[in-house]
């Protein structure tokens, strides 16, 4: 049997220890947390998988293009571009004398992305017209591969030329002196890591703080906290805890991949690059909170933060399209998915090594977005209670 | 045979009760499919040049005019001094500078032969590729006019030219977003089917009703047909409302034949679902669930091809997105849809799903212990 | 009718249940008993199929538990402690899937439907979803569901958690009904007092089977009144459980 000491002032003991309650629910939300080995293993493998497929598979580089050549010219102007155009590494060569019918069944087999053909005449109308011309023929189902491409070989073709003219002088010429900033080997992950920093924080703590709420009212035990006499905001915000330090160890986690894997340095502050990430996760956290108060299922709450949340994240960020790009009503729509902001701050931060000054307004947006999604869901939560 | 019909009452009745469900089943794929093609375009426009004309001649006129009228590009800055249009770059309200020198047409002119010096934010590697190369063409373009006009008509071109003819086919128009529909409705497709179906069986299995089957002598493959059914349905009426919106919204109508389509979609909806069960064999809960299909979905989608080409992949990647059942989905709906592919065209695509479904399926069954 | 012999079930270096040995004959109402933790939901599961044992053996209805489980599936009923029917289907659809899946005809599958509902009076509710109905009426359901294809044998796992004392004993007279047409009963409980309506029970502390006769004998050899005090004089020492 057991006595129960009845302290002299309870409340008053309640009010001191309020951090230590604190304490005690972000204990057992890391417990919860850190048991589930399957879910941390994904928490912490997806943004170093992520990182390596950006940093190593993907690239908006056309190359290895397969198209076919069919020469009917064969002759030795003809063969010099076509050793010109099999050199190139954008593109993988097959010679095959196809005609049109056949070149359309390769396209529809997926087989080719484009062809060239030497017309017949192509000799001749270079020696006696000082003018012959290449068809080009592109499989624009794809039309950035098409357009790309074409340029390519139009390229290739202008080298062609520069190098025949080599021996006559051309006079009045301009030339352009092109000078690649930030990033002069066009690499393509300058465009990614903050990308994948972004979309990574963001489906994470969504989904990680919605699941655990709901997933809490749907086992009934948040009435049970709920009756305690702690304030329901404490119990939400010992939720979004451990995902705030565990998103943090993944910003790392990004951060130290991207140096010294990607050899992607850090331009500008870390600690500025840190702090900014904190506002971000607490962002994320926030839109969590509020789809976990409209829900009353962990199904709906999952499928709303991931099928909901993944393609828009993707697309509305501005890592994979250009914003300006977009109509204008998606335009506005994009301002209201803090992943946009923070893609642009770590953007200013990592790559072009800005301070605070630069991007004072994206943080106040994203602090507003905070405060308002916060704001909302207390609201919501109260008149639930009552 | 008869407790399949059971199992199927049962699962078709659940699914139709849960409204919530339901909705965001046919909602959710539906508006992203109208709303997100519209944000996806590649297509290089509108690019901010800032100019610094140090010259101020009738020629570094012409040259600015020519880029403006060229259509390729908003002019956001003309100064004088180039510190001013460097910061435009970083402020990111230009995406590059073209820096004109002080006497440009002078010594043009005189001395035959100029700088000038371009500037150009890489970041996005794509734009900075176009916008550099756009530029460059209309400053040749403009050099060759020069030429022409300071050395005067001649009856025979003096320097051997090739001229490069160009002709596309299939999406004549290189409208961007006639090639992502197909590929967004394949992810979408995809997410119903692997999402719903990793979700279904773990929910049994925390709501405890798991174990009130795996008690009567129902046979294991049984069950996984009860469970596979309902959500290949699904998946196809999903498919079904993508096509009609691809159709009603942006007017694309499959060039090939539908009945291939839901030939492959069938076989592909076989390999998402299996995949679904697998995963759910190996979790307790659906939070598990959930992120471990998020996770292959992730990967699937990044290497699908459907954001950049597959082809540019280093030769291991290739090999992955060799077997992601993603890749062969999206090259398929692109190939009938886009360029009327047939049902021999698609065949090779058609093994790989077909081996992946036996696969996923058969591992699923096994896994699936009655007893443990 | 379930014959067992040195069952046993370990979990690593945990031994859930140890050497279980016991026999219970046809139409016996035997009760499992024992403190939370004791390893009776363990013992269950071994003998539905659920669970394969380290170690012993058992058969039940003459079928071998670890080459014929199928065959024993067919034989016997299960309601779990979660009582496991679906509550996102009404009381009707949830007898006609569990009828269907124990192979039980059309014609078949009607007439014991109609009679389940009048016999619980359920009339009422028959097309509302089972989420509906109070905790005693999802039991009561859960039990009929569970003898519906007329099983030899019906385990029954703590299914009278969190009613009255009324509703427990509407649902016992249910099982006495089972019992009287002849079939097979295992339960395990926690209730003591439940103890009392079982013609043998046995009583396991820490995975082991501590005594094992009818109730009236037990409170004879431990010469108490109850069989609270029965439970009491054995678990005293237990180290498993709350």
């Amino acid at each position: 049997m057991y006595f129960i000491n009845w302290p002299a002032a309870p409340n008053a003991a309640i009010k001191t220890s309020t951090m230590k309650q604190f304490i005690v629910f972000v204990r057992k939300e890391f417990a919860h947390v850190l048991r589930d080995r399957k879910t941390l293993l994904i928490l912490f493998g997806m943004p170093v998988v992520q990182i390596l497929i950006f940093g190593f598979a993907l690239t908006n580089e056309v190359k290895n293009a397969k198209i076919v050549i069919a020469d009917y010219a064969k002759d030795p102007a003809a063969q010099q571009i076509i050793s010109k155009i099999e050199a190139s590494r954008y593109f993988e060569v097959e010679r095959s004398v196809m005609r049109a019918a056949e070149i359309e069944d390769a396209f529809r087999q997926g087989r080719i992305k484009l062809a060239v053909v030497f017309p017949l005449n192509f000799n001749h109308a270079l020696l006696h017209e000082n003018s012959a011309s290449i068809q080009v023929i592109a499989d624009a189902s794809d039309p950035n591969a098409a357009t790309t491409l074409s340029n390519y070989l139009n390229a290739i073709v202008q080298d062609y030329q520069t190098d025949m003219n080599q021996n006559l002088s051309v006079p009045y010429r301009i030339i352009t002196e092109t000078r690649m900033l930030y990033n002069p080997q066009l690499k393509g992950v300058h465009n990614f890591v903050p990308g994948v920093m972004a979309l990574v924080l963001m489906l994470v703590c969504v989904m990680m703080t919605a699941i655990s709420i709901v997933r809490e009212k749907e086992n009934g035990t948040m009435e049970v906290l709920l009756v305690s006499p702690f304030k329901p905001l404490l119990v939400i915000l010992s939720k979004a805890v451990p995902y705030l330090l565990l998103s943090l160890v993944n910003v790392t986690t990004i951060l130290l991949l991207s140096v010294f894997v990607l050899k992607l340095p850090v331009n500008g502050s870390i600690m500025l690059l840190y702090a900014e990430s904190i506002l971000f996760i607490i962002t994320c956290l926030a839109v969590g909170i509020f789809i976990s108060v409209r829900t009353n299922s962990q199904q709906v709450a999952m499928l709303i933060s991931l099928m909901g949340m993944m393609l828009p994240t993707i697309l509305f960020s501005g890592f994979m399209f250009p914003i300006e790009n977009m109509p204008r009503a998606l335009q506005l729509i994009s301002n209201i998915v803090p992943a946009k902001w923070y893609y642009i701050i770590v953007k200013s931060i990592m790559i072009k090594g800005l301070g605070f000054s630069a991007i004072w307004k994206e943080s106040l947006i994203l602090a507003g977005i905070t405060l308002f999604l916060l704001g909302v869901s207390l609201k919501s939560f109260k008149i639930r209670l009552a | 045979m008869r407790t399949i019909r059971f199992l199927l009452q049962k699962e078709f009745r659940q699914i139709f009760r849960n409204k919530t469900i339901l909705a965001m089943i046919l909602v959710m794929p539906s508006v992203q499919l109208i709303v997100l093609p519209l944000a996806a375009d590649y297509e290089i426009k509108n690019i901010n040049i800032a100019i610094v004309d140090n010259d101020r001649s009738p020629y570094s006129a012409r040259l600015t005019s020519a880029i403006v009228a060229s259509g390729y590009f908003r002019l956001t800055h003309h100064g004088t001094s180039y510190p001013e249009g460097f910061q435009a770059i970083e402020t990111d309200a230009a995406d590059l500078v073209l820096e004109i020198p002080a006497g440009f047409e002078r010594n043009l002119v005189r001395e035959e032969e100029e700088k000038v010096l371009v500037a150009v934010n890489a970041i996005n590697g794509m734009k900075a590729n176009l916008g550099g190369a756009y530029l460059a063409s209309i400053i040749r373009n403009f050099n060759r006019d020069i030429r022409a006009e300071l050395v005067g008509p001649q009856t025979v071109n003096p320097f051997p030219a090739v001229e490069v003819v160009s002709l596309n086919r299939f999406n004549t128009q290189l409208n961007y977003r006639v090639f992502m529909v197909p590929g967004i409705l394949a992810i979408l497709v995809t997410m119903i089917g692997g999402f719903l179906s990793v979700l279904n069986i773990v929910k049994e299995k925390e709501a405890g009703t798991i174990e009130q089957i795996n008690v009567t002598p129902i046979r294991k493959h049984h069950f996984i047909l009860g469970k596979l059914i309902p959500f290949w349905v699904l998946g196809n009426v999903v498919f079904t409302i993508g096509l009609c919106i691809a159709w009603l919204i942006y007017g694309i109508v499959p060039l090939g034949n539908i009945a291939v389509m839901y030939c492959f979609v069938a076989l592909y909806l076989l390999c998402v679902l299996g995949l679904g069960l697998l995963v759910s064999t190996f979790c307790e809960t659906q939070q598990q669930a959930m992120f471990i299909m998020f996770f292959f979905m992730m990967v699937f989608i990044l290497m699908g091809g459907l954001f950049t080409s597959t082809d540019s992949m280093p030769g291991w990647a290739r090999i992955v997105s060799e077997i992601n059942p993603v890749t062969h989905l999206i090259e398929v709906m692109r190939m009938v849809m886009l360029k009327g592919s047939g049902l021999t065209d698609v065949l090779r695509h058609m093994a790989v799903v077909a081996i992946l479904a036996v696969i996923f399926n058969t591992w699923a069954i096994l896994n699936y212990r009655k007893t443990t | 009718m379930i014959q067992t012999n040195k069952l046993t079930k370990r979990y690593g270096s945990f031994t859930a249940a140890d050497a279980i040995t016991f026999e219970v004959q046809q139409g016996e109402i035997f009760g499992f008993l024992g403190a939370n933790g004791a390893g009776k939901t363990t013992a269950m599961r071994m003998l539905c199929g659920l669970s394969i044992p380290t170690s012993g053996e058992a058969t039940i209805a003459g079928f071998d538990i670890y080459k014929q489980t199928e065959q024993i599936k067919k034989n016997i009923g299960y309601m779990s402690q979660k009582f496991s029917l679906y509550d996102d289907l009404t009381v009707t659809e949830n007898i006609s899937f569990f009828g269907g899946i124990y192979g039980l005809s059309n014609v078949q599958l009607k007439r014991k439907r109609d009679e389940l509902i009048t016999r619980l009076g359920l009339g009422q509710e028959a097309n509302k979803l089972v989420a509906s109905l109070p905790l005693g009426w999802k039991q009561k359901l859960s039990f009929s569901v569970a003898v519906l294809h007329e099983p030899k044998v019906v385990f029954l796992d703590e299914p009278t958690g969190g009613v009255d004392p009324v509703t427990r004993r509407q649902f016992w007279d249910l099982i006495y009904e089972a019992s009287a047409g002849g079939v097979t009963i295992f339960v395990t409980t926690h209730y003591m007092d439940e103890a009392e309506y079982c013609n043998r029970i046995s009583i396991m502390v820490d995975g082991r089977i501590e005594a094992l006769d009818t109730p009236r004998r037990l409170k004879e050899r431990f010469r108490v009144s109850t069989m609270d005090d029965v439970f009491y004089q054995l678990a005293r020492g237990a180290k498993r459980g709350d």
